[in-house]
């Protein structure tokens, strides 16, 4: 996209974030014939929570999945561009998607925990990347992420339960703590508090806000108020294009668009 | 007079009445204080008479079928030519329907003399009754089409009755499958209890030993010669056992294949084939397993050094047995796996697990009980299956666990009783009703378990 605002806000607000975690060049995505996402150019900081904001169908989703390859499930769907992952892409062909999602976890829209006890839900990801050497490792894994999560105390003495026995709120915690079980650099949330309640979503709220010191957080919401809460980054979609990416105090007071204004307005959306 | 003509008359009947009801409710509909709403659809004004029309007179044919017969029986034998008649005994029978047959025009003349001056009071009762009977069914059906017309009123509520008449009609028809089974029970238990009263339970339940001989007095049938262990050792042996190893697995990977790595366009085409399988006749897989499996297994057998290796072997039906039934297998692993939502696939790959993995550890264990389901309707199915035993799997009871000794099952057992010579009182005979009751018992619990199976699995995705 040849845009100089966003060079230049890119530019001008973030030289106190360090190196960028993740850094999107030109990224393109297709749907088969239908271009989805067109050349969207971000760089995401560890230690902010980045959100991304605009209309049904604007590509915030996609563009999100990107991240972690999750569009190779996708038979149609074709990534142009490049995406670098602490410098490195992970588009290339020798990347093992396997600790790429390792490294950039991910958190859904419905809350998806596997028909599986609790502490098998959180002890999925370890297993299969083999990290705990011990029963007694894995045991201290499970409880710490749970605890990072905010769920140890509501479910310490039900770990034998089915995961999918909690309420709405507490499930989505639990799949916060199985992303978080295996250590990653990143967390992608799609719309994670979409299906849940106020009080559910305060609490996921409060949560992202206690996460954001250790992992840099990605997370793409449809409720405007919820992206002033919580992030420090903001992204606003329209159209399959980046269209203005900045501090998010700036964005909502400020906007330098004049179809970002239109939307933080309620002018659409 | 045939039935045919009653049925005729009554849906005759009905047809007047639909075509007179509905121009009433046209006219209803046309005439008067300008337009009058009418409450129903004229067609339903139709539909209620046709029904009062029909039905009424319909369950009288039904009923006049049984009685008329009995009725002119009676008059028969009051007939003075009666009189002539043996007592009782086959005898009698076979004069009175002789009568009957050529009276009714079914056959061209008597064979024995004491029926023909029966033959001439037959026709004339035949007659009579057929009269009878066709005159109260055009009376019943008039009467019920005259009242059911008689009531038509522009917000007459015709739509509501005609809709319970509806779900009345649904709920005989469903009704009707549950009374068949319901007199298969019965008609199995009867005997079944016969058979009982000759031979001890205990001793067909639990006995080893098995060799009926129909052409025995039935006064010395031993017990011992009724041990259904055996057969019910062989049932499982091939059907559950063979079969299962079988069919489990490939059906299995063949659901996972379709649901997962196939291409849909391959998976368009594969899935009909695979199922087409479950159509196939079982008596061409029983050509199968006798003419091609069977002696390909006993020679391995023999050049493996198994001396004991029959022709007809247990194995041989039990994998033919298995290939028959992997479509019931993998059509309802391949529902359950597709129906696991696919947050859950999307869930495990985003934490890194690769596709085999996401398979093994969250798409099959979320699946499982609708994969089991399809298992236990399977086994139900190949122990009941009867045509590939017979051919490949042989007559004799043994108590093995040898593969390739040649076995028995239930259902090759009963298909032998009951085309034996024996007759219906002989214990040999009815032990294929008690067996029958077995297999009967055991498929009902293996498909109840799984119906309540799949029952819990659809409330975890709900």
């Amino acid at each position: 996209m040849n845009n100089p605002d966003l060079e230049s806000s890119v530019a001008a607000g973030f030289t106190d974030a360090g190196p960028a975690k993740i850094s999107a060049n030109k990224v393109s995505v297709y749907y088969g014939e239908k271009k989805a996402i067109d050349e969207v150019s971000i760089d995401i900081h560890t230690r902010y929570v980045t959100a991304f904001i605009g209309p049904s169908g604007c590509g915030k989703s996609t563009f999100l999945r990107t991240l972690n390859r999750m569009n190779d499930t996708i038979p149609s769907a074709r990534v142009d561009g490049e995406i670098l992952l602490d410098g490195q892409d992970i588009y290339r062909s020798k990347m093992d998607v396997v600790q790429l999602r390792a490294r950039v976890g991910m958190v859904f829209q419905k809350p998806n925990p596997f028909p599986k006890s609790i502490y098998d839900n959180i002890a999925y990801g370890p297993k299969i990347h083999g990290i705990a050497q011990s029963k007694s490792e894995l045991d201290e894994i499970v409880e710490q992420s749970l605890r990072r999560a905010g769920l140890w105390e509501e479910v310490k003495d039900r770990l034998t339960d089915s995961g999918t026995a909690l309420s709405g709120g507490q499930q989505q915690r639990l799949c916060i703590a199985r992303a978080i079980a295996v250590d990653p650099e990143v967390i992608l949330m799609d719309e994670p508090c979409s299906a849940l309640d106020p009080i559910a979503t305060a609490r996921i709220e409060e949560l992202i806000d206690e996460l954001r010191g250790r992992y840099a957080i990605v997370i793409v919401t449809h409720s405007m108020q919820q992206a002033a809460r919580v992030s420090q980054r903001t992204a606003f979609f329209h159209l399959g294009n980046l269209v203005e990416y900045g501090r998010t105090s700036d964005i909502f007071t400020n906007p330098r668009k004049e179809r970002t204004k239109d939307y933080i307005t309620g002018r659409y959306g | 007079m045939s039935p045919a003509i009653f049925v005729l008359l009554a849906i005759g009947l009905g047809l007047v009445g639909w075509l007179a009801a509905r121009s009433r409710a046209w006219a209803f509909a046309s005439s008067g204080e300008g337009r009058t709403r009418l409450h129903s659809l004229p067609s339903y004004h139709g539909w209620y008479v046709a029904l009062w029309a029909f039905v009424p007179a319909i369950v009288f044919v039904a009923i006049w079928n049984v009685v008329s017969p009995q009725l002119v029986m009676q008059s028969l034998l009051a007939d003075p030519a009666a009189a002539q008649l043996p007592d009782f005994g086959i005898n009698r029978d076979t004069v009175l329907s002789e009568a009957l047959a050529v009276a009714r025009g079914s056959a061209q003349a008597v064979f024995n003399p004491l029926a023909a001056p029966l033959v001439e009071p037959a026709a004339a009762a035949m007659h009579r009754y057929g009269i009878i009977g066709i005159v109260v069914t055009l009376l019943i059906g008039f009467t019920g089409g005259v009242l059911a017309f008689l009531r038509l009123k522009p917000d007459f509520t015709a739509r509501t009755r005609v809709e319970r008449a509806v779900m009345l009609i649904l709920l005989l028809a469903s009704l009707v499958a549950i009374l068949t089974t319901f007199g298969i029970v019965a008609s199995l238990l009867f005997e079944t209890i016969r058979f009982f009263g000759m031979v001890n339970p205990i001793d067909f339940l639990f006995g080893t030993h098995w060799s009926p001989d129909p052409m025995r007095d039935p006064a010395y049938a031993n017990g011992a010669d009724y041990g259904a262990l055996p057969l019910f050792w062989g049932t499982i042996y091939i059907g559950a056992i063979i079969a299962m190893i079988v069919a489990i697995p490939l059906g299995l990977m063949s659901a996972i294949f379709l649901t997962q790595y196939a291409n849909p366009t391959f998976r368009k085409w594969m899935k009909p084939i695979l199922e087409i399988l479950a159509g196939v006749p079982t008596v061409v897989y029983g050509y199968f397993a006798a003419l091609t499996v069977a002696p390909f297994i006993r020679d391995v057998a023999k050049s493996l050094g198994i001396a004991s290796a029959s022709s007809e072997s247990a194995i041989a039906a039990g994998l033919v047995m298995g290939v028959m039934i992997i479509p019931f297998v993998s059509s309802m692993a391949d529902d359950s796996i597709a129906a696991v939502p696919s947050a859950m696939r999307d869930g495990s790959l985003a934490m890194g697990a690769t596709k085999s993995e996401t398979i093994r550890k969250v798409l099959v264990p979320a699946a499982l009980p609708g994969i089991v389901a399809g298992v236990m309707l399977a086994v139900s199915r190949a122990i009941g299956e009867t045509m590939i035993v017979v051919m490949a799997a042989g007559a004799a009871a043994n108590l093995t666990a040898n593969p390739f000794a040649s076995m028995t099952t239930v259902t090759y057992q009963i298909v032998a009783m009951l085309t034996g010579e024996g007759s219906f009182d002989h214990p040999a005979t009815l032990s294929a009703f008690a067996l029958g009751m077995v297999l009967f018992v055991v498929t009902l619990g293996l498909n109840f378990i799984a119906l309540r199976v799949v029952k819990r699995y659809r409330e975890a995705y709900e």
